[in-house]
């Protein structure tokens, strides 16, 4: 990996419109799992995200996760969630993260255990996530621990965040990010974005915050591939507004083209997104259909067409 | 979703109107008597431990207090965090319902919703912006209103640095 600046941070220096993905990690010890997926993103993506244990369901860790992707050719952005560890283990493992290269962390709050497979467990949530960008924010910029111990060298990854501009109160989500902003965060993803006009309302407090120029703002997108996955989204994933326009046009077409219909409004969604102001890029989540993802960017007009003749995209289409 | 355990903490509604909290709260600002009082209690443990208990049986009577001892309730719309199942000290998560319900616990108002609502509704909405800084958990259980009168709580939390510089993260400034 180089360590330093990674494809996301050039990105982002240069304007460049930035996409990213997502990786999900096995449940299994198979370290092939992860290059597959990376095989299908790489040459599409600046960087991938690597999720931290989602949605509360164990997986392989998202450092060596990061590793794996990168050696498959893929940047990682590296997830770590307040849910599991501490101070101690979050500061640590940002340190190792820095040591082994890692370019990018994106710091979240993470989803309460409640949702996971180990609902017993102990939830921690010692920092929350601004605390924890705050922090990641002083051991780049300060050198320094939340002790106040120094840290030499200093790790040099690009610092991320999130927010979900459609949950209440909606009217403080810009602020919110504001805050993220000002402890450190460098660019934010976006929950899925289904209701453009929302978003854009979100945008336009973003801009008047001056946000876009201190952190890129990436807005999160995937497509809906089955009616069944639209109620889950509505209904069981905390913080998913689908509006119903969306609804009725999945609804509207014949069981077979519900999928290709999805795509099509994530397409639409993406192209929408180009042409709002501030917004600095696209995360794709394809929730395990990582071989969609290519195909979405394509017909969104963001990839090179040489791409296309890519076997694996072939067996896409 | 499974049952909510009880384990978590659970987002309280305060009981007191945002209205009447931000007037009654001047009568506990730190003041010489109040702090002579603090100093006294902590140097008499027995003293300490019932004082403790009452603002203990009150501030849970009001606001839900978990006894964090190291009290955000006067940047937060009189509505305590810690009552949150993540314990989010700078607002609300993203996986607030569309109707302002906890994720954790459907049919309970989030927290942060209501301490929104709160504080735009009496003029201290910018209040939310201030940064928090992680939570002392040395401090648990302690009376927090004799820290706030001897004075260690002024770090709790800072304004955002105008987006220019990082704000500190640590309450005394270590060199």
């Amino acid at each position: 990996m180089n360590p330093g600046r990674g494809g996301l941070r050039a990105a982002i220096d240069a304007g460049r419109f930035v996409v990213t993905a997502e990786i999900g990690p096995p449940r299994g010890a198979d370290p092939d799992a992860i290059a597959a997926k990376a095989e299908l993103l790489r040459g599409w993506v600046d960087a991938a995200n690597v999720t931290d244990n989602q949605g509360a369901h164990v997986r392989l860790t998202s450092l060596a996760g990061s590793l794996l992707a990168a050696q498959a050719g893929v940047e990682p952005v590296m997830q770590l969630t307040c849910r599991d560890r501490n101070r101690i283990a979050l500061q640590s493992e940002l340190i190792a993260a820095g040591a082994l290269g890692v370019p990018n962390v994106l710091l979240l709050t993470g989803d309460h255990p409640v949702y996971g497979d180990h609902p017993d467990a102990k939830a921690v949530f010692d920092l929350d996530s601004l605390q924890l960008v705050w922090t990641a924010r002083t051991l780049r910029e300060r050198g320094r621990l939340l002790s106040g111990r120094t840290v030499e060298p200093r790790p040099q990854w690009l610092i991320g965040a999130v927010e979900n501009p459609f949950a209440p109160p909606l009217r403080f989500r810009a602020a919110r990010l504001g805050k993220k902003v000002a402890a450190g965060a460098e660019f934010v993803q976006t929950q899925f974005v289904f209701d453009v006009g929302v978003f854009q309302r979100w945008m336009g407090e973003v801009r008047d915050l001056g946000l876009p120029e201190r952190c890129a703002v990436i807005a999160g997108v995937g497509p809906i591939r089955s009616l069944r996955a639209c109620e889950f989204m509505r209904h069981k994933v905390p913080g998913i507004h689908v509006p119903d326009e969306v609804v009725r046009r999945l609804r509207g077409v014949p069981a077979d083209r519900v999928a290709a219909e999805g795509q099509a409004i994530c397409v639409e969604t993406v192209r929408r997104l180009r042409e709002t102001a501030g917004v600095a890029g696209v995360h794709v989540m394809a929730f395990g259909h990582e071989r969609g993802v290519p195909e979405i960017l394509y017909d969104a007009g963001l990839g090179e067409p040489v791409h296309v003749s890519d076997p694996a995209v072939s067996r896409a289409r | 979703m499974p049952d909510s355990p009880a384990a978590w903490p659970r987002p309280a509604l305060p009981r007191l109107s945002a209205r009447a909290t931000y007037r009654l709260a001047p009568l506990l600002r730190p003041n010489p008597v109040y702090r002579r009082i603090a100093g006294w209690l902590e140097r008499h443990p027995r003293a300490l431990g019932w004082f403790t208990s009452a603002e203990k049986q009150s501030k849970e009577a009001l606001f839900g207090c978990r006894m964090c001892g190291q009290c955000a309730l006067p940047a937060t719309g009189y509505a305590c965090p810690m009552t949150c199942p993540k314990q989010l000290r700078n607002g609300p998560c993203g996986g607030v319902a569309a109707n302002g319900d906890c994720e954790v616990y459907p049919g309970v108002t989030c927290v942060w919703v209501t301490a929104w609502e709160r504080a735009e509704a009496t003029g201290h909405g910018a209040d939310l912006q201030k940064l928090q800084r992680p939570v002392d958990h040395r401090l648990t259980g302690a009376s927090s209103w004799v820290q706030y009168w001897q004075g260690r709580d002024a770090d709790l939390w800072t304004a955002d640095g105008g987006l220019k510089i990082t704000p500190t993260i640590f309450r005394t400034e270590r060199t």
